[in-house]
């Protein structure tokens, strides 16, 4: 009885773990099929310029995250809140946090508003 | 020599027989066990599948983008964007180390019909001509033209231009180009009234890379006025977005942490009555306190690794291959031209590890050590209790 029990559980144990290691085969494979389509997508950041991946198309802060600049909380008035849905799930990008309080605040009066 | 035979198969033997014990006991309870294989499940699939779409985004952004502009120059007004002097391009390219130095033309257009939003941009070298476009997969999806079909645009006068679609960006590129509107640049400056010599902003390329600092800090002496965002700033946006410290990530990980957390402690917390009582039979006809402990350690790791295999491999099917349909609501967000893209599966070793010592090392520690307190009271005080 803990025989057949066993045996059934083993089989599907195993039968779970060849999913898993097909898993890593699948993704090398995988790799490897979808690399002309990555160098395609190398190719158009270096023909046209591209600085950004197309994620978000609801917001330009989210489209183009790198090229956000600190008025993105306040970009219709003053007090205006953060109302694109995109604008709650990605944080500012580094750079503009960290110079957002030493260089830029130095290079351009406006942010010491902000 | 025999006595070296024979001892690893009484192991084998013995483990099988536990084995097979503890799934008697699981299947005794087949309604609460398969509930909690299937919350399992779920919290290992939402992990996972989190941390495979980030990593395979942020990875893929690193590769896709390695080939960004060095430096990008803009400049800012009132703490705003704004257009750039052409004139600057050749102070810029003065400066000792540069390149070459490109003005960029780019913009975005709302679609009032399709209500979508495009991001137009004037390639370099655009070989479709005066009154022509080339668009991305997104912008034909949503304004349902083809190549050949006509795309009315309003300009900065309000008044409709129409451009002819003479190609559609292949789909393999979407993660890059779907909302792009690749135009010539008179149509560009006659739609949205961008005199001759402006620019969006400048695209600096740099001889020596380990330059790219202090040229980008020479740019900001001669335009006080101007923001250089280097390459590896761009590189880092998308590390930071998509860091499990930040934004939906942090939510989504700690609402799986949370869960398995009060999971995990309900099963820590303490045996329910009939548990007890079994292992107080065991302990009555002579089962050994480890003997106890061991059971419960399979009836751990039965669990545990059945839930963990198939949570992984459901959350590579879900994330590789339906393109995180689950999340796509989320990303979503008011976009309606959103991109279709399907992402390398860049997964390691790490990330499983990652999640196997979040889940099934605690889970397997909550099922043992309830057992063995258990297990090391009085049999006959277990059975009454």
């Amino acid at each position: 009885m803990h025989d057949k029990k066993f045996r059934v559980f083993m089989g599907c144990l195993l039968l779970n773990l060849s999913f898993f290691v097909l898993m890593f085969v699948h993704a090398a494979y995988s790799r490897n099929e979808l690399s002309p389509a990555l160098a395609e997508k190398s190719a158009m950041v270096k023909e046209y310029g591209l600085t950004d991946l197309c994620l978000f198309t609801d917001a330009r802060y989210t489209r183009h995250p790198s090229m956000a600049d600190l008025n993105t909380p306040f970009q219709d008035y003053p007090l205006s809140f953060e109302h694109f849905p995109s604008g709650s799930l990605i944080p500012p990008p580094p750079h503009l946090v960290s110079r957002g309080l030493s260089n830029d605040l130095v290079r351009d009066p406006a942010h010491a508003l902000d | 020599m025999i006595w070296f035979e024979i001892r690893p198969m009484r192991w084998i033997s013995r483990q099988k027989n536990f084995i097979g014990l503890t799934l008697n006991f699981l299947m005794r309870r087949k309604g609460k066990h398969t509930a909690l294989f299937v919350v399992y499940t779920l919290i290992v699939f939402l992990l996972s599948s989190v941390l495979f779409f980030t990593h395979a985004v942020k990875k893929e952004a690193s590769l896709v983008l390695e080939d960004a502009p060095e430096i990008i120059v803009q400049r800012l007004v009132a703490g705003r964007h704004d257009l750039m002097p052409e004139k600057a391009i050749e102070k810029i390219r003065g400066i000792t180390g540069v390149d070459t130095v490109r003005g960029r033309l780019w913009g975005y257009y709302y679609d009032p019909v399709f209500r979508a939003n495009y991001t137009m941009v004037v390639p370099p070298d655009f070989k479709y001509g005066e009154g022509n476009l080339a668009v991305g997969g997104g912008v034909s999806r949503s304004s349902i033209v083809s190549e050949g079909g006509i795309i009315p645009i309003k300009n900065h006068e309000g008044i409709i231009v129409m451009l002819t679609i003479k190609k559609i960006l292949s789909s393999d590129s979407e993660l890059v180009s779907s909302d792009l509107v690749l135009i010539s640049e008179t149509d560009f400056r006659n739609i949205f009234g961008v005199r001759k010599g402006l620019v969006t902003d400048l695209a600096v390329s740099v001889r020596n890379p380990k330059e790219i600092a202090t040229i980008a800090n020479k740019i900001t002496k001669l335009f006080p006025d101007a923001r250089p965002i280097t390459r590896s700033e761009i590189l880092r946006t998308y590390d930071a977005v998509f860091n499990w410290r930040g934004g939906i990530m942090l939510l989504i990980l700690s609402a799986c942490v949370i869960s398995f957390m009060i999971f995990s402690w309900d099963k820590a917390a303490g045996l329910s009555a009939g548990e007890k009582k079994e292992i107080g039979i065991l302990k009555a006809t002579g089962w050994e306190t480890s003997d106890v402990i061991l059971l419960k350690f399979w009836e751990g790791m039965v669990m545990s690794l059945t839930s963990f295999l198939s949570g992984v491999v459901l959350a590579y099917l879900h994330v590789f291959f339906t393109s995180s349909v689950l999340f796509s609501p989320v990303l979503k967000g008011w976009s309606v031209l959103y991109p279709e893209f399907r992402l390398v599966p860049f997964i390691d070793a790490y990330q499983v590890a990652a999640v196997f010592c979040l889940t099934v090392l605690p889970y397997t520690a909550a099922t043992i050590i309830p057992a063995w307190k258990a297990a090391n009271t009085d049999p006959d005080a277990v059975m009454r209790a």
